[in-house]
Formats: C-alpha cells, structure tokens, sequence
C-alpha cells in the first residue's frame, strides 16, 4: 500500500518512460532514447509532483470545456451502470477513464456520442453539454461527426483503405462526391493518423490485409476524417502488440493539442502515460477525478488507492 | 521414501493399431471410413458413368441444333432449345430470388423487430425449403391461371389463362432459390461483429447507410455463394419444369414482343429433355438423354466449383488469416 510520505517511491515503481519509435518507410522500428526525464525526478525526492520522462511534455494550464457531463446516470433494465457521474472534458487533453472490469467506464464513454441508444434496454438521466449545448438537441449524425469513436478491435470496413476514410467524409446525398473531392482529405486524416507513409503506395489495398497495428490506425485515421472537437476511444491498443501500441500512444499525444480525446483502458501504465486527467470508477460510481499525477500518487479516495496500488505496488 | 517406483499406468497411443481398440471402435472407425470413401466412389461412379456415356453420344451438332419431333432419331435435332431453357430459367428464377432473400436477410438480421414477426418469417422460409417442388409447381399453376396473372402467359380466346410459361416457372423456381441465398446472406451478416457496424453509425452514418455502404458489401461473397448453389437448383429441378414451363420441346414464343414473347412463353429445360427422352418418358432416346444428362452435369458441377472459389475469395471477418500476411 502507498502511504502519504512514500509517495515520492511511485516514480521509482513506474515502468520505465515509453521509448520513442519511429516506423520508417520498410517497416522497421527504431528505438530513439526518449528525452530525459525531468532532473527533479531523476534525483529522487524533492517534489511532492510525481514526474516521469514520458510526461515532461505536459502543459500546465488545460484548454477550453468542450464536453461537460452533468449527474449522468445510465441503466440497462434495473442494473445502473453510471451512476451521477459529473465530468468535464477539455480541449488539448487526453482524459483516461480507469476502473475493474464492469465498471462502467465504457458505457460511460458510448453514452458520450449516444451509442448506448443502440441498446434497446439502455436508458439514460442526466445531461451532457457539447459546447454547451445539449447533446439531445444535436442530430444524433451530426453529434456523431463531432464526438468520433475508436473500438476496442480494429474494425475495418471490408474495402479499401482509400474508401474506409472516404466512407466517413462521403454524406449521405444523392450525389456522392467523386474520389478526387475527397482526396485530400483522405490523405489528411491518413497522415495525421500517421499511417499515410506505410501505405501511401497502394490505398486501393483491401483495408482488412493491414497488419492490426496499421487497421487500428486506419480507424483512427477515419475518425479524424470528419475533423472531431472529440475523439472517444475504447481500449483501442487492447487487441494491439507492445510495438504497435506504442505507435498509437504517440500518436496519441501528438493528436492531444489539437482536440479532446477521453480514452478508456484496463492498462493503468497506459493511463499514466497518455492522460492528463484520470477518472477512477468504481461499480458506477465516480470515484476520484483528477490531474494523472495527483491520483497516481496520492489517490484520495481509499478504493482508488486499492486500485492502483494493486497494480504498481 | 519407496524402494521401487510406481509401474507407470499403460497409456492407449493414439496411433496405436486398431487391434488394440475396442470392438465397438474397431467397427465405428471402419464404418467412418467406409462412408467417406464409398460417397466418393458413388460421386466418381455418377460422374464417370455419365461422362462416358455423354461422350459417346454427344457431338457438337447437338449443342447447337434444335430439337424436332421425328420418329427417326438422326432427325430429332440436338438440344439447343433446352439449353437456352435452362439458363433462361436459371437467369429468371436467381434474378427474382436474390433481391427477396437478401432483402429479408438484411430485414432480419439488422431489424428483426417485432419478434413475433422475425420468428414467423424464418419458419415461413423454412416451411418454402421444405416444400417439394412438385407442390411448389402445382400451388404455382394453381395461382398463375388466376386472371390477374394473365400477362404472365398464353391466355385461351375464352379468357382461360394457361399459367405456364418462362416467367411463371422462373416464378416458382425463385422459390427453391430463395431459401439457400437467405441463409447464406444471413449467416454472412451475423458473422459480421456488432463493433464493425458501429463504427460505422458512430461516424454518423445512418442504419441504412451502414447496411448500403458496409454490410451489403461485406456480405457479396456470401450472397454469390447462396446464389451459385440456388442456381444448382434450378438448374437441376425438373418438377416445376415439367408442370409450369409447358413441356414444348422448342421454345414457342407468346405474342409478338422480341423478348417479352420468349419469357411468357414455354419451353423446355435439359432435366425436361433429359426425362422426356429417357426410357421412363415418351421419346425412348436414351442417348440424348445421357448427352444431356452429361451437359446438365457439367453445368451443376461448374456452379459448385463456382461457389468453392467465391467462398475463398477474398477477405472476410472472421477469417483472421488474412489479416496476417503483413506481419
């Protein structure tokens, strides 16, 4: 168990800072030695501030309210799911949601872009706020465009890579617009996905030949496509080798200034190292919500504590 | 601590001879093996036979002749006319069958509500897999003579409808389709995982976009297949043939429309020459029936290998395989 006045160990529990990989053009990564860590770190204890190499880059002051969860609850039939939970989601960083298995971190995050009404036993209180507005009031497409989704497996639509982007940028009119309107875009959203390299050569490949990494991507890619203010993504290395996942970690952290992403994941290394804010749930419930380093090293709350002691103590 | 070591108990190897098996064993292993290689030696027996017998008997000429009614057998013309019955029918009753079985496939799998109705409608399939053709052919002549049908077929002077002709048989022929293009397109979308469609609605696509642009799509391997195998069917069906196509040897076009004409009237099929020249039917020509019965069979076969490489092709979800030749 970590008490108050041993919080300055965790660094030294703490995987070691994710290594920056490149992927060049053949496929081959190569290890580039991260930026070296914050000195007050390395030297040991002088900072109540927990810090790692792979969070030196953070920024101090967050950006705008872009999403803002207001007592939301979701129940399937009797069972509750998310109970009042109350959230704001900013712009410029990367919110990870953490908890036990069933814990309703996912339903949570579907909730956010209204997928659970999918569900048809699936009932929601609550308010959520995009850009102060309602997300009821939205065109529940419209809502979707805003608010993009990664899954938990590389989904894929069976055609080619090219089309999987155009699919999401094609509206739903009479007249689809051709494959030189879109290009660009495409292009875009692959390179910004950090794909576009990899298969710049052939984008007419069946999208479901990619390796999962780069399906993965692919997803991500088609998610940027439509240009969302936030971007949901579940578990999205789960289904992924180390390499590939931490591909998509960077990713990740380049994809941050530019828009909102909550990201979900059972991988508390994971969490530590991509989020600037941390939600703990817990059966429901909103256990704790804060700054990463804050919950890692001085969890307030006993069950968050349990929690993320369990896993790195 | 024991002075001598346990003896090991005598463990059965799996490759062990079958002398050391159980009788019961012995003689299921046998009779395995017994039924796989006796349906191949029955399936090499029927196509060998009809080979030599087709090849002895069919030449060229009869491929491209029409057949006559002559009691002299070097004038009874070859089987052109069947031929093009065949695949006219085939065209027909797949070109009716595959929009209604992908149509309801999509309707169940992506709908199915209420209940009550996707139940009743998978047993309604069912019960029309079920049916033998020869009912299926007469219910068809029995609704096909209604007067509302009459532009289907000949109609008599006094107004009787005649109800047989391409397009009521076709009609009737989508019906022994349809089952094996429903299953195959319903199998093909319930394998497709739930995540995959919504992605798609999470870009803000709508339930019919997503069916249009990703499902559809994803299941055309699964649709070819059903309708390959549906068109075997056909093909090879000579129940409904017999009632509803009007058995005239020739094609006997029906008013004076170009196609239109051919479709309303009737015809015959390679199963309907094969059967009316049989010993069993009225020609006695046993040797066009065996040239036919080849030519028939070489067609039924070429739709199975059609499916095999359909269902190879390409890649599918649930085929991981695929995904791994990048690694």
């Amino acid at each position: 168990m970590i008490g108050n006045e041993e919080t300055h160990d965790v660094e030294r529990l703490l995987p070691p800072p994710i290594k920056r990989i490149v992927v060049d053009e053949q496929l081959q990564p190569t290890i580039v030695q991260p930026p070296v860590a914050d000195p007050v770190a390395a030297t040991g204890p002088s900072a109540g501030a927990v810090r790692a190499g792979a969070r030196a880059h953070r920024r101090g002051t967050p950006g705008p309210e872009r999403m803002t969860l207001d007592g939301l609850s979701v129940s399937y039939g009797t069972k509750r799911a998310v109970n009042e939970v109350s959230l704001p989601i900013r712009q410029g960083e990367v919110l990870a949601l953490i908890g036990p298995s069933g814990c309703g971190k996912t339903t949570l995050l579907r909730t956010l872009n209204r997928l659970t009404e999918l569900t048809p036993t699936a009932r929601r209180e609550g308010r959520i706020l995009l850009d102060g507005q309602d997300v009821d009031e939205l065109e529940v497409t419209a809502l979707r465009r805003r608010v993009s989704m990664v899954f938990q497996q590389p989904n894929p639509f069976p055609m080619s890579i090219f089309d999987n982007v155009a699919y999401a940028l094609r509206e739903q009119a009479m007249k689809r617009p051709g494959k030189a309107a879109v290009e660009p875009q495409v292009i875009d959203a692959l390179r910004r996905a950090g794909l576009y390299d990899e298969v710049k050569d052939d984008l007419s490949r069946p999208a479901l030949r990619l390796s999962g990494g780069q399906q993965q991507r692919l997803c991500i890619a088609r998610a940027l496509a439509v240009r969302p203010e936030v971007l949901l993504m579940d578990e999205p290395c789960s289904a992924l080798d180390p390499r590939s996942t931490a591909v998509i970690e960077e990713l990740i952290q380049e994809l941050r200034s530019e828009l909102a992403i909550v990201i979900v994941t059972h991988n508390l290394q994971q969490a530590y190292r991509v989020g600037d804010h941390v939600a703990f749930m817990y059966l429901g419930d909103l256990v704790e919500y804060g700054r990463t380093e804050q919950v890692f090293a001085a969890p307030r709350a006993q069950r968050t504590r349990d929690y993320v002691g369990g896993a790195f103590g | 601590m024991a002075a001598t070591a346990p003896p090991l108990p005598q463990k059965r190897r799996l490759d062990s001879s079958l002398s050391s098996w159980r009788w019961g064993d012995r003689i299921g292993f046998v009779a395995c093996w017994a039924a796989g290689i006796g349906l191949c030696l029955i399936a090499a027996g029927i196509v060998l036979y009809m080979g030599f017998q087709g090849l002895k008997y069919l030449d060229a000429t009869l491929l491209v002749t029409h057949p006559n009614v002559d009691t002299d057998q070097s004038k009874s013309g070859g089987f052109l006319d069947p031929i093009i019955g065949t695949v006219l029918l085939t065209l027909i009753g797949i070109a009716i069958a595959t929009p209604i079985a992908v149509g309801t496939a999509v309707w169940l799998v992506e709908y199915g509500r209420p209940a009550w109705l996707a139940r009743l409608v998978e047993s309604g399939i069912e019960v029309v897999a079920g049916t033998p053709d020869i009912v299926i052919a007469i219910f068809g002549l029995a609704l096909f003579q209604k007067g509302l049908f009459s532009w289907m077929s000949f109609s008599a002077a006094g107004g009787a409808v005649f109800g047989r002709s391409f397009l009521t048989a076709g009609a009737m022929m989508s019906l022994i389709a349809l089952p094996m293009v429903f299953g195959a397109t319903r199998e093909g979308l319930q394998s497709i995982p739930a995540h995959v469609r919504e992605a798609s609605y999470a870009l803000g696509k709508t339930r019919i976009a997503t069916i249009r642009r990703v499902l559809l799509p994803a299941v055309k391997p699964n649709v070819s297949t059903g309708a390959a195998l549906g068109m075997g069917r056909i093909a090879g069906d000579t129940a409904i043939v017999v009632v509803l196509l009007g058995a005239t040897l020739r094609l006997q076009s029906e008013g004076g429309l170009p196609v239109l004409g051919t479709l309303r009237g009737t015809g015959s099929t390679l199963t309907s020459y094969v059967y009316n020249n049989s010993p069993a039917g009225e020609g006695a020509a046993p040797n066009r029936a065996y040239a036919a019965a080849f030519v028939l069979l070489l067609v039924v076969i070429a739709l199975n290998f059609a499916v095999d490489g359909i269902a190879r092709r390409g890649a599918r979800y649930g085929l991981e395989s695929t995904r791994l030749d990048r690694q």
